[in-house]
């Protein structure tokens, strides 16, 4: 028997030995947002042929959208991707503080990206423009479609926001009782990773929701 | 041989003796007994997905109605294909003998994320649940496909059904993801990527075809959920929509699904054929590029099953092409399987027994596909009861007898049991003439023009649904006698031995069954995967 078998015949009492592979974490991830990359992608195809289908109606119906909102969460998002990548520097460095600081700011971003957004889709809800709202039936279909896609989209994309700010959270406990550390980074590096993909959607929703009118 | 010696495979407690209990299985990371769970959750559900088909078909016995209403007929022909699909063939070998055996085929411990492996199961049983609530409830009528506008108007109920799909998504996403990391990381060192056996390239395609083509149907079915409950216009044509849009975006999925299901099934030939012939696989590295050929070309060609829906011209030749053209590889392993047996030392097993009908049924299956694939031809073909015939050699004939060929062949070694084999041979001698008698006559009535999933039929074409119906008693009767002898083999059969066909992959230098970590010490690499010894050794 070599040594690598005696090893092995010792873990078979505890069910499965932990197994740290950082790479097979980066590797799972990195497919992981592939899946996510084809989901939004399905929604920007039948974005694609609607906008070709109806191209004055998406105009007509973008211009009504608040370019200054837009505006205001693509910074904010941005700047929050900003301070996630920062806190895996900070961390790498073993600088445990700085990282947790960073996360904060990047959670914060995030709350104030979503109540930005509600503030939004309640301006809309008020002025009678939702699924089926009797405003809604009296537009054009070009329009409807367009703030269907909008719902749709961006509600999805909210969602994700929701989830990657839960994941942020988590990021924190674990780095607080450091499960988290400079040599065992996967975690936070693969929430940053997910954060910077719900950064990347958003960039392409401003444009295509809000510029094009 | 001399590195097998006997007594290193009794030292450690086999994966099911390891730990006691029904929550130690609820609760495992050990990727043999979620292989185990899925075939538990996945047996019945055949079964009671089969016994819908031997429901319908007696409607069909004769012109006119007898037992079933054609609203009736609908749901049930929904409810047959949705479990089929979506709790049986797609998750089918890939999480029953991939989760089992790839770790062992590549000399690991257990996958790359065991804890969402579990997971992965979880969403398998909700989804089946969701399913099987949804039959009690009132199943949807609108087939499997979902096609809108149906799917948003129908006043029966498609929640259930179409979440239970997205979830069961997220399980086949899961799985693929795993397996491709697991393949990425945890072959042995020694192991190259051409030493792998094929069935483990076979999975690593399929895992894949599982990340990339998954989650645009997901979204989808999501899409059609918020038209049909919120009102948001998306399919709908009478406000803007386009349901052709819908027809795309479903088979840019359920196109690649087909070879979700029906690459493993490959692999799986992949391994018995050289096996049982005693003879190094014909054409390795053709076998294992043409699985990457077939998941690439085969995630292109989804447009076929829109010949008739209204596309573009160039659209339809371009499609039409590719089509074609994805039967290249397939060929290829074909004709790479012959190879192999070819002046081999051939042993006709239960296992090869099955494996040799899914070469003739899925030649036949695929052979009638380029039909299909023929722009003018599928004109006359769409719709009819051929195309019936056509999925049912590729799928069943095809995958659904590789899996059965893969439970006797690694029936010995999950369970460490041996199946009655006089048993075996008759069940798969009746199971063979009971799926001609089913489904040759629907490829007649389907060229006369018999359309599909209607309930009933013009009296003319009588003698083709009649046989098919009495066809599906042989069929069905040859399933339960087939899984009667495995489940009796559990109980009442013969110790196993190590290696009972004398296969040359790393399973088969392990215990039967395997101890909870798969091997006892370091796997035995000492012989390539398909080098065969000269002399059968028996334990």
């Amino acid at each position: 028997m070599s040594n690598g078998s005696v090893a092995r015949t010792m873990n078979s009492h505890s069910q499965h030995a932990e197994h740290h592979d950082p790479a097979a974490g980066k590797i799972g991830m990195w497919l992981f947002l592939f899946t996510e990359v084809l989901l939004f992608g399905t929604l920007f195809i039948v974005f694609a042929v609607y906008l070709q289908k109806y191209r004055f109606d998406f105009r007509e119906a973008s211009s009504h959208l608040d370019k200054l909102i837009g505006a205001a969460n693509t910074l904010i998002l941005l700047t929050s991707s900003l301070t996630m990548a920062l806190s895996i520097g900070a961390l790498e460095r073993a600088r445990k503080s700085l990282a947790q600081g960073m996360l904060v700011i990047t959670i914060v971003c995030a709350l104030a990206f979503l109540v930005i957004k509600s503030f939004e889709w309640s301006a809309k809800f008020s002025h009678d423009i939702y699924p089926k709202s009797e405003a809604m039936l009296l537009k054009p279909v070009g329009e409807q479609v367009f703030y269907g896609l909008y719902f749709t989209m961006t509600g999805l994309h909210a969602l994700h926001v929701i989830i990657g700010a839960a994941a942020i959270l988590i990021a924190m406990v674990f780095v607080q009782k450091e499960r988290t550390r400079a040599d065992r980074i996967t975690f936070l590096h693969n929430t940053g990773l997910y954060w910077h993909l719900v950064d990347l959607v958003w960039i392409f929703l401003f444009p295509l929701f809000y510029l094009i009118g | 041989m001399s590195s097998q010696a006997a007594p290193a495979y009794i030292t450690l407690p086999n994966y099911i003796e390891a730990r006691p209990g029904i929550l130690s299985w609820l609760t495992t990371t050990d990727h043999k007994r979620i292989g185990i769970l899925y075939l538990a959750g996945m047996m019945p559900l055949f079964l009671v997905a089969a016994s819908i088909a031997v429901m319908f078909r007696l409607e069909l016995f004769a012109p006119g109605e007898q037992y079933i209403s054609n609203d009736q007929y609908n749901r049930l022909l929904t409810v047959h294909g949705v479990v089929m699909i979506f709790l049986f063939i797609i998750p089918g070998i890939p999480a029953v003998f991939g989760n089992f055996f790839l770790p062992i085929l590549i000399g690991a411990e257990d996958v790359a994320f065991p804890k969402i492996n579990l997971t992965s199961w979880y969403c398998y049983v909700i989804g089946a649940v969701l399913a099987l609530v949804s039959v009690v409830v009132g199943p949807a009528d609108t087939g499997w496909t979902f096609y809108v506008p149906y799917a948003v108007k129908t006043h029966q109920n498609v929640l259930l059904p179409m979440t239970a799909a997205f979830i069961l998504g997220w399980s086949s996403i899961l799985t693929g993801l795993n397996f491709v990391t697991t393949v990425h990381r945890l072959r042995m060192k020694e192991m190259g990527w051409f030493d792998m056996p094929l069935f483990v390239w076979a999975l690593y395609a399929t895992g894949w075809v599982q990340i990339v083509a998954t989650p645009v149907v997901g979204i989808t079915l999501v899409m059609v959920l918020l038209e049909r409950f919120i009102g948001i216009p998306i399919f709908d044509p009478a406000r803007g929509g386009d349901p052709i849009l819908y027809q795309h975006l479903f088979w840019i999925y359920s196109h690649p699904a087909v070879y979700i299901m029906v690459l493993p099934a490959m692999g799986v030939v992949s391994e018995i054929i050289p096996t049982f012939s005693r003879k190094t696989i014909f054409g390795y590295r053709y076998i294992a590029y043409s699985s990457i050929a077939i998941a690439a070309i085969g995630s292109l060609v989804w447009g076929h099953h829109m010949f008739t829906s209204g596309m573009a011209d160039v659209a339809r030749i371009v499609f039409s092409f590719l089509t074609f053209f994805v039967a290249v590889p397939s060929a290829v392993k074909v004709f790479n399987w012959l190879a192999t047996m070819y002046r081999g030392s051939v042993y006709l097993g239960p296992p090869m027994v099955w494996a040799l009908m899914f070469i003739l049924l899925f030649s036949i299956g695929g052979l009638t596909g380029l039909i299909n694939a023929s722009l003018s031809l599928d004109v006359h073909l769409h719709d009819t009861s051929w195309v019936v015939a056509h999925f049912h050699f590729t799928m069943f004939g095809g995958t659904g007898v590789i899996f059965f060929a893969a439970l006797h062949y690694w029936w010995p070694k999950m369970f460490g049991r041996m199946y009655n084999f006089k048993v075996a041979y008759l069940a798969a001698g009746l199971f063979f003439v009971g799926f001609c008698t089913t489904y040759l006559p629907l490829f007649f009535a389907g060229g006369a023009g018999m359309p599909r999933r209607y309930a009933d039929y013009l009296p003319e074409y009588e003698i083709y649904p009649k046989l098919s119906t009495i066809g599906s008693w042989f069929l069905f009767s040859s399933l339960l006698l087939m899984l009667a002898n495995l489940v009796h083999a559990l109980f009442k059969g013969e110790r196993a031995p190590v290696s009972p066909w004398g296969g040359a992959t790393l399973e088969w230098r392990t215990a039967s069954p395997p101890p909870t970590l798969n091997f006892d010490g370091e796997p035995d690499l000492s012989r390539g995967t398909y080098e065969y010894p000269t002399k059968v050794d028996d334990e």
